[in-house]
Formats: C-alpha cells, structure tokens, sequence
C-alpha cells in the first residue's frame, strides 16, 4: 500500500461506475410476479421468472418508461428501437443460466451527470444506462466466510430473480486526482437523490436496491492512456464508494510503483476492514455469447411519448440546488456541506414539514451526522424521518422542550420509541412551566448568590446567566430558560429597559 | 379395428352433433385402438385414459345441455411431448426431462381444454426437436405406420405416427425445421407450420426460439383447418405471437375442396426440385402440379438463389439459440440429477457437468456445441452473424417470389421414410432431409405438407407455401390438390397403408 497522497504524486486515477438500480415497479421485468423486496422465499415466482421449460418473457412497460425518464433525467439520448440479448453463463441463481438483459443496443446512452464536489462541478458522461433483470439471491451456509468457496450448501430465494434492474455505466472519470474517492462518492450520492427525485426506485443501499461497483485504474501522470482496472463490486454505501477508491488508488500504486502489473479482476469490498480482497480473474476472454433474445420483440419507444415523459422530469439537480440555496437563505459553505453530506433531500424534507432552513440544517449536520459516523451509517439509513425532525423542531419553537431536552428526544426516536410527542410524554421531557416549581428554585438561586442578585438589582441585567444556570442545574434542565429569566429580573425588580 | 377411428375429426364433430355417438365412446375408440397397435409403433410417450375420459364425459354432458365450447368440442386430440401440459409429464424424449410434471398448460394445451378436447397423451419425438427420424428419442423410436421398419419422420414422428395410425384423429406437433411437415409427407398425414407468431408459443420448449411454430398434424387438411383456428391467435404471454386475426383457414380449405383454382398463380422452387430428390418423389410431384394446371391454376418456375445457403444458415442459427435454450436444464430446480461419482460432496457445477453429460443424448448435445461455438466471441460475426444476413437474403428470395406467384410449391422432403438406422451415424445426411422444409422457417412463412401419393409404396408429400398472415392460401391449394387427388385414388391415401398388427385389448 502507499500513501494516498504519495499515489496521485505519481499517477493519475481513471473511475468508472456501474450502479445497478432496482426498480419499484408493481410487478417484475418479465412475468406478473410482484417485485416486492423481500417475502417467503421463493413464493414470488412463476414459471417466467423460475426459467422453466416453456415460459416466455414478457417486457413489463412500467419498467422501460422508469428506464427512459432516468436515460432523460442522466441526459441521454433514448433508442429508437433497441433489443435485449442474452448473457450467457452457469450459476445456480440464474434460472435459465442466462440473463436477460441489453447488450449493444442500450434504451439510454451518451448522457451526463453535473455533480458537486466541496463547491466546484464535476461533469460526469454517462456512457450507458440499459435494463436487465435480477437474479436470485444465494445463501451460502456454512464455511466462514459467507461465500460459497467453503459452504456447506447453499439456499437460492428466486423472489428477486426477474425484478427489473436499470445498470447505469459511466464513461472513464479523469482528472479528478486527488478528489477521485469524492468524486465517486459524490456521484453515487446524487445519482441516488436523481433516482428518489423520479421515484423509480426506493434506492436504498442497505437492502441493495442501489448497488454500485467501482472500477479504477491508474496511469503514470501525464499519460494520456488508461491503466488496468480492477472492479470492485457491491460497495453499498457512499462512505464505502470514497473508502474503496482510496484503498484501491493505494493498492495500485504501490503494485505499480513496485513494476509489477495490475491483475484484471474483480475484487470484494469489505465494509468491517476497509480493504478489498481479489475475487475471480476476469480477462476479457470470458465469453458471455451474447445474441438477440429472440422471443422478445425490439423496444421502440415512439418520439411523441419519450417526450411526454421527459415532461414528468424533476428539476435539474444543478438548477434546483441554486433554487434551494437561495430559498434557504444558505451561505456557500453551508449549502455545500449539505450537499457533500448528502442531506440536501433531508433537509428540503424536513424544512417542507415546517422546519426553519437553518433549524433543519443544523439537526441534520450536527446532531445527526454525528449519530451516523457514531454507527457508520448514512444519515438516511437513520431511523428518523424528515417529519419526525420537524416535529422535535416545533417542540423547540413551542417551548415545550429545549436543545438540549431535545436531543433526548432524538434518543427516543432513534430508539424505536415511537413519534417524538409520546418520546416526550414516555419520558417525561416536557420543560417544567408550573411557575410555583421554577418559582422556589428562583428564590433558592437568588438566596444562594447574595452577590450576584445585588449586581442585578444595580441594574447588570447579563449577571442574570449565571442565577439562570444554577435554576437549570436544580430543574435538571427541564425549564424554559427564557422564563427563568423573566422570574429572576422580576424578583428582583430589574426591568430590561 | 373401430369404424370411429377411420373418420375425421370433422366427421367425428358431425357425429358428436348428431348424436350418433358420444365423446366417450370415440375416446374409448381411440383409446382402445392406442392399447392396439401402439405396442408395434411406439407414438405415445404417455396416455391418459383417465383424463381423456373425464374430459369426454364434461363434453357429452355440455352438449347434452345443449352448449358447445368449440367446432371439435368432445374429438380427442394427441399432443407432442414439447408441449408444456399439468398433469402430464412433458419430457421432451430426453432422460433430463424424465418424469417432469409441468405446473403450468401451454397456452395452445389450454385451448384445446377450452375447446372441449380430450387429451389422449404425450408423443415420441427427437430429443428437444432434434431430429428428422425420432430415432433421437431417449425413449426409443416409433416406426411408421407404413412400414415399421422405417422411421415416422421428425422431430414430430410420433405425433404423425399416431394420427396415420389411426391413433388419434388430430395431433399438435411443432416445427422449427420441418418437424411438422417431413413426418407428415413420410407419413401420408397432413402438417401444417403457420406463419411464425400464428400460434403462441407459450409453454412450448424451445428448440430455437425464433423458428419454432406449432401447428396441427391431422389426415384431412380441413380437420387441420379447424384446430388451426381453435388454437390460433393473439397470445399476451407470447410476445412474438401477431395481434390479429386467424385468417379464415376453415372457409379457404372449404373453398379449395371445390377442386377451382382458376386466377391462383403457383410458382414452382428452382432450388427444390431435380437434383438429390429421389425419382418417385420427384414424379410424384410432377403430377400434382400438372393437377393444379387442370384445376385453372397457372404454373410459373421462380428461383430461390440464396435457398442453397438455407441449410448452413439453419444449422448456426438454430443450435445458437439452442444451445442457450437448454442452458437452464443443470439439476437445480427439476429434472433429472445425477452426481458424480466418487465425487465426496459434489459442487454445483460438479453436478451439472454430471448431470447434462448424462441426461442429454449425442445429436443434443453436438447442437450444443456447434452452438456454443457459433456464439462465442470471435467467431459470432463469422457464424451466427453471417447467418443471419443469409436469413435476411433467403425472406427477401420469398418476397421477390411472391412478387410472381402466391404461393410455392415443393416436395416436402427429398426421399420417402428411410431404414431405421439408416442415417444414424451419418448426421448431414439426416440433415438434408429438411433442405426443402426449412427456407420457410427461417422466413417465417406458412407451410402445408399434403399427401401427393406412393413411391415404391411409400408416402410422398407436397409442399405449398405462401407469404406470413397468408395461411389460408396454404389450406385452399392442399385442400385442392386432397380433391383432386383423393378422387384419383378413390379414397385418401392412408387407405392403401398396410394393416398393423395388433395387441389383443382386454376390455
């Protein structure tokens, strides 16, 4: 391994990413099976969707018009006419031991994705984004390390076998340096608000429904010709895209820097370690023997509805950050700590359940960020919902709880205790209002600082803090400091002018 | 030998309407006639008494009520073992299929139990289609009823084995190359291959899928005309299945039956006549052309000059998607499962190696490999791409064709029904008896085998073939050339077959 920094002294990364998108269609790519994550293993199948002898494919129509709006979304052109093929090899996963997906004559290609990193743009060519369908899903069991070298048998669930997938290829990403992990993280991250924006899927990295590879090379700097890849598959996080490519930038360099040559190959990301292990060898002599599915008929979506659906399109992300920042109210540096911590859709959320920009903000980039690199987690993988950040946000407004009772309420909810209101109630977190309570410990405050009360009687309204800090102490912090305040100046006869 | 089975199926719906019998009763007919000869000939894999006689019994119930749920409600009907059927198996005569029991009907198999057919059984074929003699069933041949020391035909010989044995008075078969029509032609039955996309293909496993058709095997070409309508039509699970209507292939053979083909303008294939066709079918042939002359038809010669390349095209194209077809058979989800021997806790793969190795028979799985090859990287462009342009070349043949004349004709094959045997060991020769069935194919045009008479006592078929969504052209010119030569003969050709011997029935 070398220094990461040390590596892109000497040579230049080269990315590419190939995210698969699960999409949430009603049904499956080719048969009328539900595409619903998860059930009883193996009971959402059908003859299609099990390969069994004799079935037929059908194209499912929800899925091809998803597919178009993300090719329109990436800015791709869309395929007049295109065709699925075969991509033939064994596994006991794939039904027919063959997958059908598009080949050579993608539904969307030559597109882009403008994408932010720490405030400058990054434009990203997409060279593809085609539909193929899912295989099922092998357990392995047994054997230690949870794959199949090793077990002792393996179970196969095919209910995800035949739900539609949306495989979405960029062209080699140059020149970002020493922003590459950034860069790819980034990407990841606003391909994913692009695919919750369209509503095409639930893009959720920890139940797979986005699952990104990365590939990276690297090449002397100053070359003007690309490096041997390795690809790392099923990196499923946006902190792991960053982590992957710089350990893989790492690795690379110092393979190279010791002369000897990168192995083309699939490698294993290990989210615990850190660090990637190799998987099979893939030389380009593997032979998929692709050809036209023949019992499909060529897509060919008609010039009229490709633009009625580019008239469903969300904004562009790049318009509508600009639109937000100015709505919000954010500086540079606060709409771009947002957008790097990928809580720009959290937060439009939260504000559009009543929050104040800034009140949002702050939630989602302080108290929750650090919950989720306490846990290693995404913030949307956290177990609180935009709304529910609101409604902790109006308990605040209201004087019902402070910041600080606040975050209890935050403990509560990510606790799986309910809705903020009964986390309150629960646990008893409601700022105590009843004057007679703050009112005694007013009196105690003002016996037990002669000094301090004498200051403020002479007019020093800022001693009052210090009066108002002991209040809280006794209330254990479950008073509104404000009215505290109002006692303490009352009592002791100090107006604020 | 039961006067029912002699008839029609056309017949047998006119005397199921009449009340002269009952389902049941022609049923049994069959059923007892199957018990009788099919010892000696071998066309069913499968027969279910059981099922074909409940089905008759709710047919003779609905028509004592008065209701009909087609035109052959209540006539029983054979079906070819690559149809997909619940509640009998469908092994595809390979040993990987062996005991399968589909849980799902073929959407033509449902049809036919819409329409009130009994199913009397599975029948013998080549492995996965693979075979122009059934002799590639991993379950034994079946021998033609004419002489049972000769091959049926096939892929599809056991489904013309059983309808000119009087086994079945109708039968479903399936072509990709000529599965329908070479039995039919060394068989003296009428096959039928509709335009490609005709007839759904739901349920029906897939040699090469974008050659396959399903189509009736019968004795009349009427009879063939009825269940083509029955099972014809838009099919939503079959995507290449055409969404429009059966043409009316009933009214055409009607109208062919009346023996007029003034204003038909029959164009005679260069390519398939002369050379490598043996003499008597080459006469036979003749003769029924200059029938058609007499019947007012004008007769043009037309070339075809890319239909000497249709043959290479074919064997790329079809083992390429066969090849990918029977990737999904490995012992993981049903079917055969062998594991390897002295092999201490088999991997997957290990077990698909052994099983395939051992399930499939040796013209399977050379069309693996030639398949396999033909796709692979570096050679795709030569072979199947390649392949493809002549395909494109052979329609466009058709097209220009069909500029001068409405329909082809042919002899179906080149020789009549060879020695069991005989061509084994000899895999192009077999080949070479689908070189005139199988341009139609690789067009996607409609195809009809008549019988045209006996050379050296053995059927001899004719071939007419018409543009795709043409289908009714194929039924009026067979059932025209039937006529006239029916009345010729005195009677239908199968007349003239030999007797079979026959197990006693115990009844």
């Amino acid at each position: 391994m070398m220094d990461f920094d040390e590596a892109l002294e000497q040579f230049d990364p080269a990315l590419g990413l190939e995210v698969h998108v699960e999409l949430n269609t009603a049904t499956k790519m080719f048969c009328g099976c539900p595409a619903a994550f998860g059930g009883e293993p193996n009971t959402h199948v059908c003859p299609t969707c099990l390969g069994l002898p004799g079935s037929m494919p059908v194209v499912n129509g929800k899925a091809v018009e998803s597919a178009i709006r993300i090719g329109l979304a990436l800015n791709c052109s869309i395929a007049e006419w295109c065709r699925f093929a075969r991509k033939n090899y064994f596994y006991p996963d794939m039904p027919k031991n063959f997958q059908t997906s598009q080949y050579d004559e993608p539904i969307a290609f030559d597109g882009y994705l403008d994408v932010d990193v720490e405030g400058e743009t990054f434009r990203v060519e997409i060279e593809r984004a085609h539909m193929e369908e899912d295989t099922g899903k092998s357990t392995h069991v047994g054997g230690t390390t949870g794959r199949i070298h090793g077990a002792e048998y393996s179970l196969v669930d095919y209910n995800r076998a035949g739900i539609p997938l949306i495989e979405i290829v960029t062209r080699p990403i140059v020149g970002a340096g020493v922003k590459a992990p950034l860069v790819a993280r980034a990407y990841v991250q606003q391909l994913r608000d692009l695919i919750l924006a369209l509503g095409v899927s639930e893009a959720r990295m920890d139940q797979g429904n986005l699952r990104a590879d990365v590939n990276l090379s690297l090449a002397p700097k100053g070359s003007d010709r690309l490096g041997t890849r390795s690809e790392t598959k099923n990196v499923n996080s946006f902190r792991s895209v960053e982590r992957a490519v710089r350990y893989e930038i790492s690795r690379h360099a110092a393979i190279l820097a010791a002369g000897d040559a990168v192995v083309q190959e699939t490698r294993h990301w290990h989210e615990d370690t850190g660090i990637t292990t190799s998987g099979r060898e893939k030389s380009d002599a593997e032979d998929y023997r692709y050809f036209p599915e023949p019992d499909l008929v060529p897509v060919a979506p008609s010039a009229q509805w490709v633009e009625e659906l580019r008239g469903t399109l969300p904004e562009n992300p790049t318009a509508k950050r600009a639109r937000l920042q100015a709505e919000w109210g954010f500086s540079d540096l606060e709409m771009r700590d947002t957008v790097g911590a990928g809580a720009l859709g959290l937060v439009e959320e939260t504000i559009t359940a009543g929050a104040a920009p800034q009140a949002a903000r702050k939630w989602w980039l302080s108290e929750l960020a650090r919950r989720a690199n306490e846990e290693g987690v995404e913030l949307s993988d956290l177990a609180i919902t935009p709304a529910q950040v609101a409604r902790i946000q109006a308990l605040v407004d209201e004087g019902k709880v402070n910041d600080k009772l606040a975050r209890q309420v935050f403990d509560g909810v990510l606790a799986g205790e309910g809705e903020p209101d009964a986390v309150v109630e629960a646990r008893g977190l409601a700022i105590v209002s009843d004057d007679g309570a703050l009112s005694a410990a007013v009196d105690d405050a003002i016996a037990a600082n002669p000094d301090v009360a004498e200051k403020i009687r002479g007019g020093k309204v800022a001693a009052a803090g210090a009066l108002i800090g002991a209040v809280m102490k006794q209330m254990r912090g479950q008073a509104d400091a404000g009215r505290v305040r109002e006692l303490i100046l009352e009592k002791l006869g100090a107006g604020e002018g | 030998m039961s006067d029912l089975t002699r008839r029609s199926a056309a017949e047998l719906a006119a005397a199921l309407a009449d009340g002269e019998t009952s389902s049941v009763a022609l049923t049994r007919a069959h059923l007892d006639r199957i018990a009788a000869v099919d010892g000696a000939v071998h066309a069913y894999l499968h027969v279910d008494a059981e099922g074909a006689l409940a089905a008759a019994r709710e047919s003779d119930e609905r028509r004592a009520r008065g209701e009909s749920a087609s035109r052959l409600d209540g006539v029983p009907i054979a079906v070819k073992d690559v149809l997909t059927t619940v509640g009998m198996p469908t092994t595809c005569g390979s040993r990987i299929l062996e005991g399968w029991v589909p849980p799902y009907d073929a959407t033509v198999v449902a049809r036919l139990r819409a329409g009130g057919l009994p199913l009397l059984g599975k029948t013998n074929m080549d492995e996965f289609a693979m075979g122009s003699s059934t002799e590639h069933s991993a379950y034994g041949p079946t021998h033609n009823p004419w002489d049972l020391e000769r091959i049926p035909g096939g892929s599809g010989g056991g489904s013309a084995a059983a309808v000119s044995a009087f086994a079945a008075p109708l039968a479903l078969g399936t072509d990709t190359g000529g599965s329908i029509r070479q039995p039919a032609a060394v068989t003296g039955s009428v096959g039928v291959k509709p335009t490609y996309g005709g007839i759904s293909r739901y349920g029906l496993v897939a040699m090469a899928n974008s050659l396959d058709q399903v189509g009736p095997v019968t004795r009349t070409v009427l009879d063939a005309a009825l269940l083509h309508e029955l099972i014809g039509g838009h099919d939503p699970l079959d995507s290449t299945s055409i969404d429009q209507p059966v043409p009316d292939v009933v009214g055409a053979a009607e109208q062919g039956a009346t023996g007029d083909l003034r204003g038909l303008r029959v164009g005679v294939v260069k390519e398939l006549t002369g050379e490598g066709y043996q003499a008597g079918v080459q006469q036979r042939f003749d003769e029924t052309v200059a029938l058609l002359v007499e019947a007012g038809a004008e007769v043009v010669e037309v070339s075809c000059p890319h239909f000497v390349h249709a043959l290479a095209a074919y064997y790329l194209i079809m083992p390429s998607e066969a090849s990918s077809n029977l990737a999904r058979f490995d012992a993981m989800r049903y079917g055969l499962r062998v594991e390897p021997e002295g092999v201490e806790a088999p991997s997957a793969e290990e077990v698909m190696r052994a099983t395939r190795d051992a399930g499939f028979g040796d013209e399977v799985k050379r069309r693996i490999i030639l398949g396999t090859y033909a796709l692979s990287s570096g050679y795709y462009d030569a072979y199947y791409g390649r392949a493809q342009q002549i395909r494109t070349l052979i329609s466009r043949d058709f097209a220009a064709a069909f500029e001068q004349a409405d329909v082809l004709v042919s002899p179906t094959a080149p020789t009549t029904a060879f020695k069991l045997g005989e061509k084994l060991d000899d895999p192009l020769a077999m080949y070479l008896n689908d070189l005139a069935t199988i341009p139609a194919n690789l067009a996607g045009v409609p195809g009809i085998s008549v019988p045209a008479g006996l050379a050296d006592g053995l059927p001899v078929g004719f071939q007419v073939l018409a543009p795709a969504l043409a289908d009714d052209r194929v039924y009026r010119v067979g059932a025209a050339v039937e006529t006239a030569l029916t009345g010729r003969w005195g009677g239908p050709l199968l007349d003239q077959a030999p007797a079979l011997p026959t197990t006693e029935v115990a009844r």
